[in-house]
C-alpha cells in the first residue's frame, strides 16, 4: 500500500511546480499550462484524501469532477482570449500586455 | 518495496519530470507535448487510487480536448520554430516563491496527522457517483452544465473575428 | 383553497409565457404583440381574481392556518435543500387583488401610449416580465424566489428606464436606478444570507419560527440582519438616502412610470418589510423597527416638501410617491402593518392612477413641464376629472381612498409617537397643497403656451382611468374603522383590518397594536387636507398663472432654491460618494507618480545641482554617498514601480507571496 503523503508529496511539488510556470512563463499559453498543473495537483489531493479518509461519501470525486469542469470552461474561455489578443496585438508574451500600467 | 510503490514512483517521476519540463521548454509546442503526457500519467495516478472513472476523465477531458485546445492556440499564435527566452525577468522571485510555497506544504504533509479510513471503496463507485450526481449533487451539476454553455458561447464571442460591414 | 393553490404558479407563469412568446416569434407583430400581452395579464388578473374571491369567502379559515403552501421544487444542494413554493396568507391575497388590477389596466393603458413606437412588441415584452417578477415576488413563500423576482424586477425596471436609449438622459438615468436599487439589494443579499446560515432555510415560514431562537442567543446578530433586510427595502422603494434614482426614472415611458415606480416594484420594498415583518418585532424593544420608523417618516415628510418646487409633471408625482412610501414604511415602524398594507393598496390604485392621468396630459401637450400647459380642464374632460378624483384622493379628502388609509397610519402614529405623528400631518398637508398646485398649474385658468394644440387621448388611454378612478373611489371603504359611527357597521365592521389581522396570528411574538378610532386624528386629518387645497388655491387658483409669468412661491427664496434643487441631494452625493471614489482612484495615481517618482527625482536633482556647485573638493567624499542615495532610492522607486506594472504576473506573484506569508503565520501559530 502507497502511504497518502507520498502523494500529497507529489501533488504540492506539481502544485509548486505550474505555480512557478504561471508565474514566470511569458507565453500567455504557458501561463494557462502552468495553472492547468496546478489544478490536476488539487485533483490529485482530492482523489486520495477521498480515498484514503473518506472512500465511503463521494464527494471527493464529485468535486474533482467538477474542478475538471471548471478547468475546461477555463481553458476554453483563456484560449479564446488569448487568440483574441493575438489578432489584436500581435502577440502573446504576457509582458507585452501592460495597457493596464501606472 | 512492493510492486505498486514501484510504479508509483515511476510515475511520479515521470509526472514531475514533465512538469518540468512544461514549464521550462523554449518551444511552447514542446511544452504541450510534455503537459499531455504529465496530464496521461495524472490519470495514472487515478487508476492507483482506485477511480478508474476520473482516470477515464481525466484521459478524455483533459489529454483529448484540452490539450487539444491548447496545441491548436499554439498553432495559432505561434511561430514554431522560432526559439525565445521561456521566462519573464521576474524568474527568480517566481522560483523563490514557488519553493517557499512547496517548503510550506512539504512541512505540513509531513508533519500532518491523518485520520486515515481502513474501509474499501464502494465495488459500485461509478453508479453511486452517477446517483449522487443526480440527486444530491443536482444542483451543482446543472450551474456546471450552465457554466459550461457560458463558457462555450463567451469563447465563441471572444475569438470571433470581427467583420466590418460591406467585407 | 388546497385544491385552488394549483392555481397559483399560474398567475406569475403566464406573463412569463406572454414575454417569451413576444421575445422570441412576435417582435415583428406589433398589434399582435400588444393583444398577447393584454390576453395574458387578463388571464392572470382572473385567476388570481379567484383566489381573492374565494379566500375572502373562507376567511375565517386563516385564523387556524395562515398561509397554505404549495412546494413546487426540491433543490438539493449537497447537504441541505432549497424548495421553491407558492403560498397564499392574507398579505398575498391583498397584493393579488392590487397588484394584477392595476397591471391589467396599465397594459391596456400601453397599448394607446405607447402606439406608433418602433420598439412596441419589445415594450410589451418588457412589462409582462416586469409582471411576471412582480406577481411572483408577492406569492413566494421562500426569499430565494423573492429575491430571484425582485432582482427580475430591477433588471426590467433597469430596462424600461432606459427604453428610450437614444436620449442618453434617459441611459444615465437607468444606469442610476439600476446602481443605486443594487446597494440596497446587495444588503438584502447579505440579510438573506444570515438568515440561511442562522436559520438554515429560506422559507418564511421556517425562518419566522428560527428567529425566535436567534434572537434568544444573538440580539446582535439578530438586529444587524434585520437591518440588512430593511436595507434591500430603502433601496428598492427609494426611502432616504437612497431615494435618488426614482425621481430620474421618470424618463422612461410614463406607463412606465406608473406601473413600477409607483404602484408595483417601489411597493415591493414595503411589501418585503411587510412580509418579513417577524424579524423585525422578534427582538424586545424592538430596535430595528425604531430606524424603520424614522427613516420612514423623514423620507415622507422630506420627500414631500421638494415635490412643491417641481415643474415636471412627472417628478411631482415622483416625490409625491417617495413621500407616500414614506407613509408606509413609517406605519411598519410603528407597528401598524394592517395600516401599510392598507396605504399600500390604496395608494397604488390612485398613484396609477395620477401617473397615467399625467401620461395623458403629456400625450396631449407633448411636454413635461407644467409651465407650458394650462387651461386643458376643456380640451381633455376624461383626463381632468380622473385626474382631479386623483389628486383629492391623495390629498386625503373623505371618503376617497387615500384619506381612509392616510387615517389609519396617522391614528397608529398618533399613539405611539407624538414626533412622527405631527410630521405625517405636516407631509399631509403640504401633499395636499402640491398636488392643488399641480392641478391648478394644469388644467386651470388659460393656456400658457399658444403653440401646443391638446387634444384628448384616445379610449384605451381613458378608460383605464376611469376604472382606475372609481376604484380610488371606492377601495377605501373596505378600511373604514369599526368605531366610526354609522359608517363603520355599515361597511362591515373594517373587513380589511380583520381580513389581514389574522396573517401572524402562528407567530405569538407578534403583536399587531390595536388602533382604534379616534375622532381627533381624523378631524385633524380633515382640516389638514383643507387646509392644504385652500392654501393651494389661494396660491394658484385665485390669479391662475399667465403665460411667462413666475411661480408665486419663489417669493420664498433661499427656501425655494433648496427645495427646487431637491437639497442638493444628488449634488452631495456627486461631491462626496462618486467624487470620492474618483479622488481616491487619483491618490493611488499620483502616490506611483508623486511619490516614488517625486522622491528619486527630488533627491537625485537637489544633491546632484548641490554637488555640481560644491566643485571638486565633493566630487570624491560627497558624491559617492549622494550618488549612492538617489542610486538607492531610484532603485527602490523603480522596484515598487513593478505594483503598477500592469502585468498579471507581477500582481499573482505578490498575491501568492501574501498566501505563503499567511500560511506561515498560521503555522507559526
Amino acid at each position: 500500500m502507497i502511504p497518502l503523503s507520498w502523494y500529497l508529496i507529489v501533488a504540492a511539488i506539481i502544485f509548486c511546480i505550474g505555480l512557478y510556470g504561471a508565474l514566470a512563463r511569458r507565453n500567455a499559453i504557458g501561463v494557462l499550462m502552468g495553472i492547468e498543473l496546478m489544478l490536476n495537483a488539487v485533483n490529485i489531493n482530492l482523489i486520495a484524501f477521498w480515498r484514503y479518509i473518506t472512500p465511503e461519501v463521494l464527494t471527493g470525486q464529485v468535486f474533482a469532477l467538477f474542478v475538471i469542469t471548471v478547468a475546461a470552461a477555463e481553458a476554453a474561455i483563456g484560449l479564446a482570449l488569448i487568440i483574441s489578443i493575438f489578432r489584436n496585438r500581435e502577440t502573446v508574451t504576457v509582458e507585452d500586455l501592460d495597457m493596464m500600467k501606472w | 518495496m512492493t510492486l505498486v510503490q514501484i510504479v508509483f514512483l515511476v510515475l511520479a517521476v515521470a509526472a514531475i519530470g514533465s512538469a518540468v519540463g512544461v514549464v521550462t521548454s523554449k518551444n511552447i509546442l514542446y511544452s504541450a507535448l510534455l503537459l499531455i503526457a504529465c496530464l496521461f500519467v495524472i490519470a495514472g495516478f487515478y487508476v492507483l487510487l482506485e477511480a478508474p472513472f476520473l482516470a477515464a476523465v481525466q484521459v478524455l477531458i483533459y489529454v483529448g480536448a484540452i490539450a487539444v485546445l491548447i496545441i491548436f492556440a499554439v498553432m495559432l499564435t505561434e511561430n514554431l520554430m522560432r526559439k525565445q527566452r521561456a521566462w519573464n525577468e521576474q524568474w527568480w522571485v517566481a522560483l523563490l516563491v514557488a519553493l517557499a510555497l512547496a517548503a510550506v506544504l512539504l512541512y505540513v504533509v509531513v508533519t500532518a496527522q491523518w485520520q486515515l479510513s481502513a474501509a474499501a471503496t464502494p465495488g459500485d463507485a461509478i453508479a453511486a457517483l452517477g446517483q449522487s450526481l443526480m440527486s444530491t449533487y443536482v444542483l451543482p451539476f446543472e450551474v456546471a452544465s450552465v457554466l459550461l454553455l457560458m463558457a462555450l458561447i463567451g469563447a465563441i464571442i471572444i475569438a470571433r473575428e470581427e467583420r466590418k460591414e460591406g467585407e | 383553497m388546497e385544491g385552488l393553490i394549483r392555481l397559483v404558479p399560474l398567475i406569475p407563469a403566464i406573463p412569463l409565457l406572454s414575454f417569451a412568446v413576444i421575445a422570441i416569434y412576435l417582435r415583428r407583430y406589433h398589434k399582435l404583440s400588444s393583444y398577447v400581452a393584454v390576453a395574458a395579464i387578463f388571464i392572470s388578473w382572473l385567476l388570481s381574481m379567484v383566489i381573492v374571491l374565494s379566500a375572502v369567502a373562507q376567511m375565517p379559515h386563516f385564523a387556524e392556518e395562515p398561509a397554505v403552501h404549495l412546494t413546487l421544487l426540491r433543490v438539493p444542494t449537497g447537504g441541505t435543500s432549497l424548495d421553491i413554493g407558492v403560498q397564499i396568507d392574507p398579505l398575498t391575497v391583498a397584493l393579488l387583488f392590487m397588484v394584477p388590477t392595476v397591471c391589467l389596466m396599465i397594459f391596456i393603458y400601453s397599448t394607446g401610449y405607447m402606439h406608433g413606437d418602433p420598439r412596441y412588441s419589445r415594450f410589451f415584452a418588457y412589462i409582462s416580465l416586469f409582471t411576471t417578477g412582480m406577481l411572483g415576488l408577492v406569492v413566494a413563500d421562500n426569499l430565494l424566489l423573492l429575491f430571484i423576482c425582485w432582482e427580475v424586477m430591477g433588471l426590467c425596471s433597469y430596462l424600461l428606464i432606459g427604453f428610450w436609449f437614444e436620449k442618453p438622459s434617459a441611459m444615465w438615468a437607468g444606469l442610476k436606478a439600476f446602481i443605486t436599487t443594487r446597494i440596497g439589494d446587495v444588503l438584502l443579499m447579505l440579510g438573506m444570507v444570515l438568515l440561511y446560515t442562522q436559520t438554515g432555510a429560506l422559507r418564511f415560514e421556517t425562518v419566522f419560527a428560527g428567529v425566535e431562537r436567534l434572537a434568544e442567543t444573538n440580539p446582535t446578530l439578530m438586529y444587524v440582519t434585520a437591518l440588512l433586510v430593511f436595507g434591500g427595502a430603502v433601496g428598492k422603494s427609494a426611502q432616504f438616502p437612497l431615494h435618488v434614482w426614482l425621481p430620474d426614472a421618470m424618463e422612461g415611458p410614463t406607463p412606465v412610470s406608473a406601473l413600477i415606480h409607483a404602484a408595483t416594484m417601489v411597493a415591493a420594498g414595503v411589501f418585503l418589510v411587510a412580509r418579513m415583518f417577524p424579524i423585525f418585532v422578534v427582538l424586545s424593544g424592538m430596535p430595528a423597527l425604531a430606524w424603520v420608523a424614522a427613516i420612514g417618516a423623514f423620507t415622507a415628510f422630506f420627500a414631500s416638501t421638494i415635490a412643491i418646487a417641481q415643474d415636471d409633471i412627472k417628478r411631482v408625482l415622483a416625490y409625491s410617491t417617495i413621500s407616500q412610501l414614506g407613509y408606509m414604511i413609517m406605519a411598519l415602524g410603528l407597528g401598524g402593518f394592517v395600516a401599510a398594507v392598507f396605504h399600500l393598496i390604496t395608494h397604488a390604485f390612485f398613484k396609477a392612477l395620477l401617473f397615467l392621468g399625467s401620461g395623458s396630459v403629456i400625450h396631449g401637450v407633448g411636454t413635461n413641464d407644467m409651465m407650458e400647459m394650462g387651461g386643458l380642464r376643456k380640451k381633455m374632460p376624461y383626463t381632468f376629472w380622473t385626474f382631479l378624483i386623483g389628486m383629492l384622493a391623495l390629498a386625503g379628502v373623505p371618503p376617497l381612498a387615500g384619506f381612509w388609509s392616510k387615517d389609519e397610519i396617522l391614528a397608529v402614529a398618533f399613539e405611539q409617537n407624538m414626533l412622527i405623528w405631527v410630521m405625517g400631518t405636516l407631509a399631509a398637508f403640504i401633499t395636499a397643497f402640491y398636488m392643488t398646485r399641480q392641478v391648478f398649474l394644469t388644467f386651470m385658468g388659460q393656456p400658457r403656451n399658444e403653440e401646443i394644440h391638446a387634444h384628448e387621448s384616445p379610449p384605451a388611454m381613458y378608460v383605464p382611468l376611469i376604472i382606475l378612478a372609481i376604484g380610488a373611489v371606492l377601495i377605501g371603504l373596505l378600511g373604514v374603522p369599526a368605531e366610526l359611527p354609522v359608517l363603520g357597521p355599515l361597511l362591515g365592521n373594517n373587513p380589511f383590518h380583520h381580513f389581514l389581522a389574522e396573517q401572524f396570528s402562528q407567530w405569538h411574538y407578534v403583536h399587531l397594536p390595536h388602533v382604534g378610532f379616534n375622532a381627533l386624528v381624523m378631524l385633524i386629518s380633515v382640516v389638514m387636507a383643507g387646509g392644504g387645497i385652500a392654501l393651494g388655491y389661494l396660491v394658484y387658483g385665485r390669479k391662475p398663472l399667465q403665460a411667462g409669468q413666475r411661480d408665486p412661491l419663489e417669493r420664498m427664496g433661499a427656501v425655494w432654491t433648496l427645495l427646487r434643487n431637491k437639497y442638493y441631494i444628488d449634488e452631495i452625493y456627486r461631491a462626496t460618494i462618486i467624487r470620492g471614489t474618483i479622488l481616491l482612484a487619483d491618490l493611488f495615481f499620483k502616490f506611483d507618480q508623486g511619490v516614488i517618482d517625486f522622491i528619486v527625482n527630488l533627491i537625485g536633482k537637489l544633491t546632484e545641482r548641490w554637488s555640481y556647485v560644491s566643485g571638486l573638493f565633493d566630487t570624491y567624499v560627497i558624491d559617492g554617498i549622494v550618488n549612492g542615495v538617489g542610486r538607492v532610492t531610484s532603485a527602490v522607486g523603480q522596484e515598487l514601480r513593478y505594483i503598477q506594472t500592469g502585468r498579471v504576473q507581477n500582481y499573482l506573484v505578490i498575491v501568492v507571496i501574501s498566501v505563503v506569508l499567511l500560511m506561515g503565520v498560521f503555522l507559526y501559530m
